[in-house]
């Protein structure tokens, strides 16, 4: 809609972000990985936030037992491409948003294309090992990550630079991974991915605009049976 | 024997002892023999956090420390 106007589309977003600040986030290119629990929630956030350019990847289609979680997911969309139905959510909310979707599975062999000339990489994947990978590509094309992971009620964010230890002090050695966490025994609960998506994207926003505090070298865990919410010093 | 603060998160929380995070302990104990002695298999451990901090195995637990230990967490 090029009708719409600029200043009254990010209206609610001054003064929280100046307009050159704006300016910044919509010369930005974020490119998230997997697209399912958390990817769904942190494509919402950072495309109402007015990222410029958002590539989306994942290869999955939607399955019945995603609607439990998965905000893109919907009764009529089972067996459609999540990075489809991304976009055109992206595209239904923000048609400002450069879109660029890749129905690709995350494998590792093809990671670095898949991430080069973004400025964030936000890590919403649903395995351990391809995290590991996805860290590698990443230190690669000298891009920094948002990493979010769940488990029932608890959520964890860290964000890691190139130079970073990153997962290995999180999951340990990269040669002893496993490919699942917990997750496989408690699922996963809505409000939980929602909540870590929400954290990833202040993150996001943190890192493009140089401002605030960020994980870096911290994990910060939510357990939300019980309301613990504390950022760890991981070195 | 000291007292520690002792938080299991997720599929670990079913091994605290009667529901009490207050824990007493013999001085000295280390993370490792504290993981043996609740039972918890030791490769469900993958993080180990004492007073909001990163910490090995071997640290040996003080009076008052919080400690937090963590299975793996992957899902997205």
């Amino acid at each position: 809609m090029e009708s719409l106007n600029y200043k009254e589309r990010y209206d609610r977003n001054f003064n929280t972000f100046s307009p050159e600040e704006q300016a910044k986030l919509g010369a930005s290119t974020v490119v998230i990985i997997g697209l399912g629990g958390l990817g769904g929630g942190v494509c919402e956030m950072l495309a109402r936030v007015g990222i410029g350019r958002l590539i989306l990847v994942d290869g999955d289609v939607f399955e019945v037992s995603n609607l439990n979680r998965q905000l893109l997911s919907q009764e009529h969309l089972i067996g459609v491409p999540k990075a489809e139905t991304a976009r055109d959510r992206v595209k239904a909310i923000n048609s400002w948003v450069e879109v660029i979707h890749r129905v690709e599975f995350i494998d590792g062999k093809n990671l670095y294309d898949q991430i080069k000339g973004s400025d964030v990489v936000m890590d919403c994947l649903d395995s351990i090992d391809t995290r590991f990978k996805l860290q590698d590509a990443a230190k690669k094309a000298l891009i920094p990550i948002v990493s979010g992971a769940i488990a029932g009620v608890t959520g964890q964010v860290t964000t890691i630079f190139p130079k970073d230890k990153g997962y290995s002090l999180i999951y340990g050695e990269k040669s002893r991974q496993q490919i699942k966490g917990v997750e496989t025994k408690t699922g996963n609960i809505a409000y939980c991915a929602l909540f870590t998506a929400a954290l990833q994207s202040s993150e996001c926003v943190k890192i493009l605009l140089s401002r605030g505090d960020l994980l870096r070298n911290k994990l910060l865990i939510a357990e939300l049976w019980t309301n613990i919410f504390e950022v760890m010093d991981l070195v | 024997m000291i007292k520690i603060d002792l938080r299991l998160f997720v599929t670990l929380s079913g091994y605290l002892p009667e529901k009490n995070e207050c824990l007493e302990i013999h001085e000295n104990t280390t993370v490792e023999k504290l993981i043996r002695d609740l039972g918890i298999p030791d490769e469900l451990v993958k993080l180990i956090f004492i007073n909001g901090k990163r910490q090995g195995k071997t640290y040996h637990l003080k009076q008052g420390d919080r400690v937090g230990l963590f299975p793996p967490v992957g899902g997205g």
